[in-house]
């Protein structure tokens, strides 16, 4: 029974794991940009999330509907202003910058809301729960954040492979130069997917926020979570990216029930196993 | 064109190939003065002044090997602290568990890392680019989590250096303060040697025709893959010592310090770019500015760390070869000089 609910918890976590990869996972699909900031990004959410609440005194998932916009924005003017600047054959500048944006984020919130940690309140969802069989309960905050993370997958799938936008994303990840003579404007199509990944970065960041305390040293954390899940999953995939997800939140439950010292541990070593016996992640997009 | 043939026979060239150039001599000779009263320091300088000294050292070696790493062989890494703690948690281990002198201890801290190095590249080679950097910081985070699972060695909450080790090195404090200098000076000195070494020899080219052109370089028989280890490792090597050598100054460790991301890569990353990436000088030119901006504005705190890493994306966009790379742009002058220059000389005048 206790192992049950053990990995019952490690799949739902999974799922926020999940989200953190996809937003990261859709950037390097488009224009092999890691984004180095992304954790830093997905906490500035957050707090995005908290100024939101309790200036409007809405809840945490009402507020959505004003940080989702928000972080998108900020993603279109900062591929629009910054990171087109630093594409290009070199790798070094899109690491450097982002790198120094992870800085600057990370104490520019540290400035503003001091390193105390914080978290939304819910209401009561945070402690409804739904009880599947005897000694096991299932939150409903919890199981609400994984049908939010595979819809978010479904939602780029759909958005990737049925619409005019995904096609522009394919044109300009496989050949740059050609989608250009086709009439798209690459730094427009970088910037509307940087938009849709912070998009998503929002989502992650609201759910991050009401789960659990959260302060502004945090964000290097979820970006090597979201890079494990990635890894993990297999690059270029989306359902991968889930799959991945799952792996590592049930890893990190299953090292935390053991002791809770190995919880993060027990995530980064699944990672490496999976590193060394297969390189190439467990459901790597087939490329022809 | 018969008189142009005989003009060209009657003239006897030597070719040689060389590296320096009259103002790489002077600048090289200012630097054997600036190393001669930099080893006197202890002379003219008070207490803090060493461990001012002694940090930017530190700093200068771990910028040189990160910058060896990154701006050389295209390894760009963001978990170089991996080794810095490495060496220092080694330092301590031989100190704490098998009595060894931390003198002994820092070449030994090196060899093991090195050693550490090779598994370790082995997983984290296979990934690339951008994917490559986050991988190597995992890396670091493995070596700080298990460090923190260590009892004996303090667990997360660190441990001290025993009183007796620390009186093996000197038996007054003084005395001491004098050795750890010149350890420090002694090893950034080695290592900055070791690199312009590494990078004049046929690795070096090696290296640049890797950087160049990665294809090309395996077509022309380089093995691109053996080359990269062989940087990663010697890095690996250099830095532990840098980090045992760092900590043993510091005479406590903890997991969060030995591993800090923001002390040993973040500030060494803003180094190498603001000095200069792919230049042997960039680093030293970068801890120079590194330190005078922290002198100054240290007391701002979080609002210094932003400006930092503003300076270094504001670099990287408007000049990404840093200040010394604005330096050879415009005088066209290198204290190292790792290019070959060929030069024609006249053996005998010319014969009717």
């Amino acid at each position: 029974m206790d192992w049950i609910n053990v990995i019952l918890q490690g799949i739902l976590v999974g799922g926020l794991y999940a989200m953190f990869a996809a937003g990261l996972s859709l950037i390097f699909g488009v224009m092999r940009l890691v984004n180095i900031a992304h954790g830093d990004l997905i906490v500035l959410a957050a707090y995005v999330a908290l100024v939101t609440t309790q200036t409007l005194g809405i809840g945490p998932l009402t507020a959505l509907i004003v940080v989702v916009p928000v972080m998108a924005l900020i993603g279109y003017a900062l591929q629009w202003f910054v990171l087109n600047r630093t594409l290009g054959d070199d790798l070094l500048p899109p690491l450097l910058v982002t790198f120094g944006l992870s800085v600057i984020i990370q104490n520019g919130l540290l400035t503003l809301f001091t390193a105390d940690s914080v978290k939304l309140q819910a209401g009561d969802i945070e402690v409804a729960t739904i009880r599947l069989t005897d000694g096991i309960y299932v939150g409903v905050l919890p199981l609400l954040q994984f049908a939010v993370a595979v819809a978010v997958i479904a939602g780029l799938q759909f958005i990737f492979y049925r619409t005019a936008l995904g096609r522009a994303f394919r044109a300009t990840a496989d050949n740059p130069e050609v989608a250009q003579l086709m009439g798209l404007d690459n730094r427009r199509v970088f910037a509307l997917a940087m938009a849709l990944s912070l998009a998503v970065v929002a989502i992650a960041g609201v759910f991050l926020a009401v789960r659990a305390n959260f302060d502004p040293s945090q964000g290097p954390a979820r970006l090597i979570f979201g890079f494990e899940a990635v890894i993990i999953g297999g690059l270029g995939s989306l359902w991968g990216t889930l799959a991945g997800g799952l792996i590592l939140g049930l890893a990190q439950a299953i090292g935390a029930h053991l002791n809770p010292g190995w919880q993060i541990l027990a995530g980064h070593i699944a990672f490496l196993v999976v590193l060394a016996v297969r390189p190439q992640g467990l459901f790597p997009k087939v490329r022809t | 064109m018969s008189t142009a043939m005989s003009a060209a026979k009657s003239v006897r060239q030597n070719v040689r190939v060389v590296f320096g150039d009259r103002s790489s001599h002077i600048g090289l000779a200012l630097c054997a003065l600036i190393v001669v009263a930099l080893a006197a320091a202890p002379l003219w300088g008070g207490r803090d002044d060493l461990q001012l000294l002694s940090e930017m050292f530190a700093y200068v070696a771990l910028a040189s090997l990160w910058n060896l790493l990154a701006g050389y062989a295209g390894l760009v890494s963001v978990g170089q602290q991996a080794y810095v703690g490495l060496g220092a948690y080694l330092l301590f281990a031989f100190a704490i568990l098998a009595g060894i002198s931390p003198l002994w201890a820092i070449p030994l801290a090196g060899i093991v890392a090195g050693v550490v190095a090779i598994p370790v590249a082995g997983l984290v080679f296979r990934l690339r680019g951008h994917y490559f950097a986050i991988g190597t910081w995992i890396v670091a985070e493995v070596f700080r989590l298990t460090a923190s699972q260590i009892s004996v060695l303090g667990g997360g909450s660190g441990t001290s250096l025993p009183a007796s080790m620390v009186i093996a090195i000197a038996p007054t404090r003084q005395l001491r303060d004098f050795v750890e200098y010149w350890i420090a000076l002694a090893l950034v000195i080695a290592i900055l040697t070791a690199i312009v070494l590494l990078l004049r020899s046929r690795y070096g080219l090696a290296l640049k025709a890797i950087r160049d052109s990665e294809i090309a370089a395996r077509c022309s028989g380089i093995d691109v893959t053996r080359t990269k280890l062989l940087v990663y490792i010697v890095t690996a090597c250099g830095t532990a010592m840098v980090g045992a050598l760092i900590f043993l100054q510091k005479l406590r460790i903890s997991p969060d310090a030995a591993f800090s991301v923001n002390d040993w890569t973040a500030f060494v990353i803003f180094i190498t770019v603001i000095g200069g990436i792919g230049r042997i000088e960039g680093p030293i030119v970068g801890t120079i500015v590194f330190f005078l901006l922290r002198q100054t504005l240290a007391d701002l705190g979080t609002l210094y760390l932003m400006m930092l890493g503003l300076v270094a994306i504001l670099i990287m966009l408007a000049a990404p070869k840093g200040i010394w790379g604005l330096v050879v742009a415009r005088f066209g002058f290198s204290v190292f000089p790792l290019e070959r220059k060929v030069v024609f000389e006249e053996l005998s005048p010319a014969r009717e």
